[in-house]
């Protein structure tokens, strides 16, 4: 599904932040990225979903080297990558229904073709009371929901999760993980970048460990 | 494949079932939709409407608008007031005639009135009478008994519209019959309006430019600043894959009705102002003083193309407003990936 060979990261004439990155991620996979602060976690889920290209190197997504693709193509690709991130980038003048609906807004998709499915999943998520809210007046959990929700609609067979329990209390943690979990056995593949060891150390799954630039993979 | 149904449920759990939506859970909720629960709407905009930004915008265009709607109209009431002077000087000569001791200046008139009568394209000779002649001096030299003085007199000698006497040929005549008779066409006065009133709309023309540049440049600042605020937006649209051009013209659409309606209020106000003025000249060209004081200062009116040239001013400034914008996301797109 996506593979890095010896890929390299500098921004502008500064050294390199991420060297020889050579990972793959395999379909219905589900995986960690950690490292310390600075270590390039963001850099690299950056250049995951499409959001930056790297200096050096091959990126291979869903069977398309990168380097050769148009902005549109890209466009199309990323709509097949789910993000949650750590900010929740929900959009304040939009009812949490139409911040969940817009990846299916954005892809043409008349109203009557995904109103049904948005408003049952924003029930399973637990914000079905809550569709006619602005963001504003969620709470942070609602917020985190209605994030993880809006990045899911489209059915992504990709999921990369920026910190997102970065800022719940462990117990919410715990509980975004089983989410995330749930959603990897449903056939997507995820990638949860996290410092937090404890979180980890709750779920057998792989870790990619990013230090000092590089990167190290325990299955 | 509905999300609820097959993919979120994998393992019959949903989030409220793990816990998470704990906080807003009620009877019922994370289970099955509630046949009798209204459905949403997706009525927002793309791109967010009303905002303190997007007002200040429409003012800024606004304001700008009618500034330069207001020069455009000055700039048009100068240049045709400067051709109705310039007109007017070119159809009238003035024929002078001395008094010259031992000549009989009523019969100089007389013959100079005729000579000029003869000539082809002139429309009307009046010459003006001893009281007349006097009474235009009276001004200068107040209670002389000007009676006693001998007064030069005028013939005035209107130029038919649209044709050209030969001048030339009045003069050589008169030289010839009437000695005492001397003609003046107004070319030297003429030539310095000309060279006036052309310094006048230059400067007004360059200040035009200026607003215009100035009313380009606020209007993009302004527009960049309102795209600024919206960041957030392109990011959001470019992460979960719309395409460039989609988010471009989103943008290029709401800020083109936004630099319409800044540009409809500002141009209205000055059209509206226009307009009055229009009904004003009207009115003062059925009084007497009135078009004393448009023949002096012309008219206050913009005319047709006045009218065109700010409408054209206003969609010029909305289409400035909607490219900006378009420009202004593309760049933003090319900074977030």
């Amino acid at each position: 599904m996506v593979r890095f060979e010896n890929v390299g990261l500098r921004y502008g004439l500064g050294p390199e932040v991420l060297r020889d990155l050579t990972f793959r991620i395999d379909s219905h996979s589900f995986q960690f990225l950690t490292g310390p602060s600075g270590a390039g976690k963001t850099s690299l889920l950056r250049m995951l979903f499409l959001s930056l290209r790297p200096t050096r190197g091959l990126i291979t997504l869903f069977g398309h080297d990168i380097a050769t693709l148009s902005k549109d193509a890209l466009a199309t690709l990323r709509r097949r990558i789910g993000v949650v991130f750590q900010d929740f980038r929900l959009l304040d003048h939009m009812t949490t229904y139409e911040n969940v609906a817009l990846p299916f807004r954005v892809m043409g998709r008349t109203e009557d073709s995904f109103r049904q499915e948005v408003v049952e999943l924003l029930h399973w998520v637990g914000l079905g009371e809550r569709m006619w809210a602005l963001p504003p007046i969620l709470s942070g959990g609602e917020k985190q929901r209605a994030a993880i929700a809006r990045a899911v609609i489209a059915r992504p067979q990709l999921l990369l999760a920026d910190e997102p329990t970065g800022n719940v209390d462990p117990n919410h943690a715990q509980r975004l993980l089983r989410l995330f979990i749930e959603l990897n056995k449903s056939g997507t593949s995820v990638l949860l970048a996290t410092h937090d060891i404890g979180l980890m150390d709750q779920y057998d799954a792989r870790r990619l460990v990013l230090h000092e630039g590089r990167l190290h993979v325990y299955d | 494949m509905p999300a609820g149904s097959c993919c979120m449920k994998v393992g019959c759990m949903s989030m409220i079932d793990m816990g998470i939506g704990a906080e807003v859970r009620e009877p019922g909720e994370g289970k099955a939709v509630a046949s009798d629960t209204p459905l949403p709407n997706f009525e927002s905009p793309i791109v967010p409407k009303g905002t303190i930004a997007g007002r200040a915008l429409v003012a800024v265009i606004a304001i700008m608008t009618f500034l330069a709607s207001v020069t455009i109209g000055a700039v048009m009431m100068l240049r045709a007031a400067a051709g109705d002077w310039q007109a007017d000087l070119a159809r009238e000569v003035t024929i002078q005639i001395r008094p010259v001791a031992g000549r009989d200046i009523e019969a100089d008139i007389g013959k100079a009135v005729a000579i000029a009568r003869t000539v082809r394209g002139i429309a009307e000779v009046r010459p003006y009478t001893k009281q007349e002649s006097t009474q235009l001096l009276q001004p200068w030299l107040g209670g002389v008994a000007l009676n006693e003085l001998p007064v030069p007199r005028l013939i005035a000698v209107a130029i038919a519209p649209a044709q050209t006497p030969d001048i030339g040929v009045l003069r050589g005549a008169l030289a010839d019959q009437v000695p005492p008779a001397s003609l003046d066409d107004h070319r030297e006065f003429v030539d310095h309006m000309r060279a006036m009133t052309r310094a006048i709309l230059g400067g007004a023309t360059g200040v035009l430019a200026l607003v215009m540049i100035a009313t380009v440049l606020s209007v993009t600042f302004a527009t960049r600043g309102v795209i600024a605020t919206n960041r957030q937006v392109i990011e959001v649209l470019h992460f979960i894959g719309a395409k460039n051009r989609y988010i471009a013209g989103h943008f290029q659409r709401h800020f083109l009705l936004l630099g319409l309606k800044g540009g409809a209020i500002g141009g209205g106000l000055a059209l509206l102002l226009f307009g009055l003025a229009d009904i004003a000249n009207g009115w003062l060209l059925s009084s007497a003083e009135g078009s004393q004081l448009i023949a002096l200062f012309g008219t206050v009116s913009i005319g047709p193309a006045g009218y065109a040239a700010v409408v054209a001013q206003i969609v010029a400034t909305a289409v400035v407003t909607a490219a900006t914008s378009r420009h202004t996301v593309n760049r933003t797109l090319e900074t977030v990936q």
